[in-house]
């Protein structure tokens, strides 16, 4: 942009950032319309195919299922627009159950104590990811695949050597299990309907990451340094500690899921996990960020998640054939990205 | 560097409050402190003056299976007492697994305990053993295909046959209609259990498919599954771990469906004792691994051998409230 031109302006000839869009302009512009128009069509499809779809407790259902998915792919997406990756995220939640149900149960603490050193811990996780990558300047997708790896093995290490078999023991006797269980399983009735109190979680964790990106100082960092991490360092933007900042959050994040599993399982299995971190990627980018970083949001991945909830259960809903259970979660999730790209191809042609 | 220093600082702070507020904010009840007042823990011997055998063990289990562990635990105890040096190893992809074999070989050990989930991978290998001299036991998957390849005997379940004893258990339950809920896609032993009850159940039975490593996503998919189909009476888990998360799926979508399992942990017994879970099936992993040690040692020491060329069942045994009692020490224990 600098540089182009050194001619003087007209004066009716304004400045891009000044002119007025119009409102329907702006809509087409946001990153998330692809997904919500996806979302629309997924959701009429299984309305018309399933006959249980619409009822109620299936609404509950569905999205348990996406705020499960949907707190850990929020805080992805700010990651993924700050043009990194976690792929230890998925097995960062099986060690955060393990180390408050371990930690708990070894110390015959009461179990909010464990729960608060998993926090630490947890965090400490995401921290190493953040320097370990600011640090040694590796691409993110190694530097996680060997926590991912790593924390692979520790769970299930750690597990045997402490507790002797590959799953903890059952915490549900110990104090402060009902109290923590209320914050982070609980389920809460209403109009007679099941609701997980992940869904709050979830809501809240997308509120939170929607305010810090459109907002914040931070979230004008975490734009920059996904689109230009050296251009960004350029203009001052501190990008270490952003980058180190997104992944204490992908940590936090998966602390809350982690003391979900705990609290609403009692048992922990160590080897869980394995696999989540593609799908929350795959949430994210059906929400719109791109894989090359710099764009996307954080509602985004909330309607992502949301597809990926209504898919998985509407399959069941629909009871179609469970051999093909894989290729139909598949297709919708091709055709919903698809669907997704061809409306932001069309909204940047005619913005 | 400063902050940097102020923010370990900080850190060993908080750790040191956190250890200290540990101590004082213990649990009364339950932890490791009531499990070790209750363990009375037992000292283990050889029991036996034989020369120390090596005895390798490789399985298709996949990491951190709760099934195999106490698989390998019952292994550990018999090898144990029949001073056995006991060596474990598994991969869930045949390949590697019949890798793992063939290092038992190079090893030059003294018997091998095999499973034989995909026999066709595990074939050339079985017999390469068996050529060099080394007696072959096959474990909880592989009946048919035993003798065959030259093993001596056989011991495990026959999927199948169990999977038709939770089709006789839910007939004699009176029930209609029934869901088996598989956690792995394309294992042949979950095809053939959900098949087996198919079998003998006079109701009809519907499989379903979900993803065994996200525990949220079971319980969803059968939440999903049972709120779309109000008449489904019984859901049959082939795995303990995912007996309770179908406790908690038909409670959430308000399902009268009867919850049984087959596999064996501590959740499952004490779910039984609170008439959460209907039945379970177990196969008694435990013996799986006890024999195939015992038997080997046998053969070694005596020539024995067991069966008379027929597979030895372990299973399937179906356990209600009534033997859950028993079986819940022994569950915490991870033995049973």
């Amino acid at each position: 942009m600098s540089g182009a031109t050194a001619a003087p302006r007209k004066p009716e000839q304004l400045d891009e950032r000044l002119v007025r869009t119009s409102p329907l302009r702006k809509l087409l512009g946001r990153p998330e319309l692809g997904s919500v128009v996806g979302a629309a069509a997924v959701f009429l499809f299984f309305a018309i195919v399933a006959d249980s779809f619409l009822q109620a407790s299936s609404f509950g259902t569905v999205l348990y299922a996406a705020s499960v998915l949907g707190i850990m792919a929020a805080p992805v997406a700010l990651l993924m627009i700050g043009g990194e990756f976690d792929l230890s995220a998925g097995v960062m939640v099986t060690s955060s159950a393990l180390i408050s149900s371990m930690f708990s149960y070894q110390m015959t603490a009461n179990v909010w104590v464990g729960v608060f050193v998993s926090l630490l811990v947890t965090l400490a996780i995401g921290a190493f990811n953040g320097f370990m990558l600011t640090r040694t300047k590796l691409p993110s997708f190694i530097i996680t695949l060997g926590t991912f790896l790593m924390l692979t093995g520790l769970n299930l290490g750690f597990t045997k050597l402490i507790s002797g078999t590959v799953s903890t023991k059952a915490i549900g006797d110990m104090e402060g299990f009902d109290s923590a269980r209320a914050l982070f399983a609980s389920t809460l009735t209403l109009g007679g309907v099941e609701f997980k109190v992940t869904i709050l979680w979830w809501a809240a964790l997308v509120g939170v990451a929607t305010w810090i990106l459109l907002r914040t100082r931070f979230g004008n960092w975490i734009f920059a340094v996904g689109g230009e991490a050296d251009a960004a360092r350029a203009v001052g933007v501190p990008v270490i500690r952003t980058k180190i900042g997104l992944y204490l959050g992908v940590a936090f994040a998966a602390w809350v899921s982690g003391q979900h599993l705990l609290f609403s399982y009692d048992v922990v299995q160590s080897g869980e996990g394995v696999g989540n971190e593609l799908t929350y990627i795959i949430a994210a980018v059906i929400g719109g960020c791109l894989i090359t970083g710099g764009y996307g949001s954080a509602i985004g991945s909330a309607v992502g998640a949301f597809i990926f909830g209504m898919t998985s259960k509407g399959i069941v809903y629909a009871e179609w054939n469970p051999d093909w259970f894989k290729f139909f979660l598949g297709a919708m999730l091709l055709l919903a990205t698809l669907l997704n790209a061809w409306v932001r191809k069309r909204a940047e042609a005619t913005a | 560097m400063a902050r940097v220093r102020t923010g370990v600082r900080a850190m060993g702070a908080v750790l040191a409050v956190v250890l200290g507020a540990s101590l004082t904010g213990c649990s009364s009840t339950g932890g490791k402190r009531a499990e070790e007042r209750a363990a009375a823990a037992a000292e283990g011997r050889a029991a036996v003056n034989t020369p120390r055998w090596t005895f390798a063990m490789v399985t298709h289990s996949g990491d951190g299976d709760t099934f195999w562990d106490i698989v390998q635990k019952g292994a550990e105890q018999a090898a144990l007492k029949d001073n056995i040096n006991f060596l474990y190893s598994h991969n869930d992809e045949a390949n590697q697994q019949a890798q793992l074999v063939q290092t038992a070989i190079d090893k030059k050990v003294d018997g091998l305990i095999v499973s034989l989930a995909k026999p066709d991978a595990m074939k050339a290998v079985v017999a390469k053993a068996v050529k060099a001299g080394i007696p072959v036991v096959t474990v909880n998957s592989g009946s048919a295909e035993s003798k065959e390849f030259g093993a001596l005997t056989h011991i495990g379940q026959d999927e199948s046959i169990a999977g038709e004893a939770v089709g006789d258990e839910l007939n004699s339950r009176g029930r209609k209609k029934a869901l088996c809920v598989l956690h792995e896609q394309g294992n042949v032993g979950h095809e053939q259990r959900c098949a087996g009850a198919k079998k003998t159940f006079d109701g009809t039975m519907q499989n379903l498919y979900v993803d065994g490593t996200n525990m949220p996503d079971v319980t969803s998919s059968i939440e999903a599954k049972l709120q779309s189909d109000k008449s489904i009476d019984a859901v049959v888990t082939l795995g303990a771990p995912f007996a309770d998360a179908a406790v908690q799926a038909k409670q959430t979508a308000g399902s009268k469906a009867e919850i049984d399992t087959f596999d064996l942990n501590a959740k499952v017994a004490t779910g039984l004792q609170s008439d959460k879970l209907g039945f379970a099936v177990d196969q008694q992993p435990y013996l799986q691994g006890y024999q195939a040690v015992d038997l080997l040692w046998l053969y070694r020491y005596n020539r024995n051998v067991l069966g008379g060329g027929l597979p030895v069942l372990t299973g399937p045994q179906v356990i209600t409230k009534d033997d859950a009692d028993a079986l819940a020490d022994f569950t915490k224990r991870g033995t049973r």
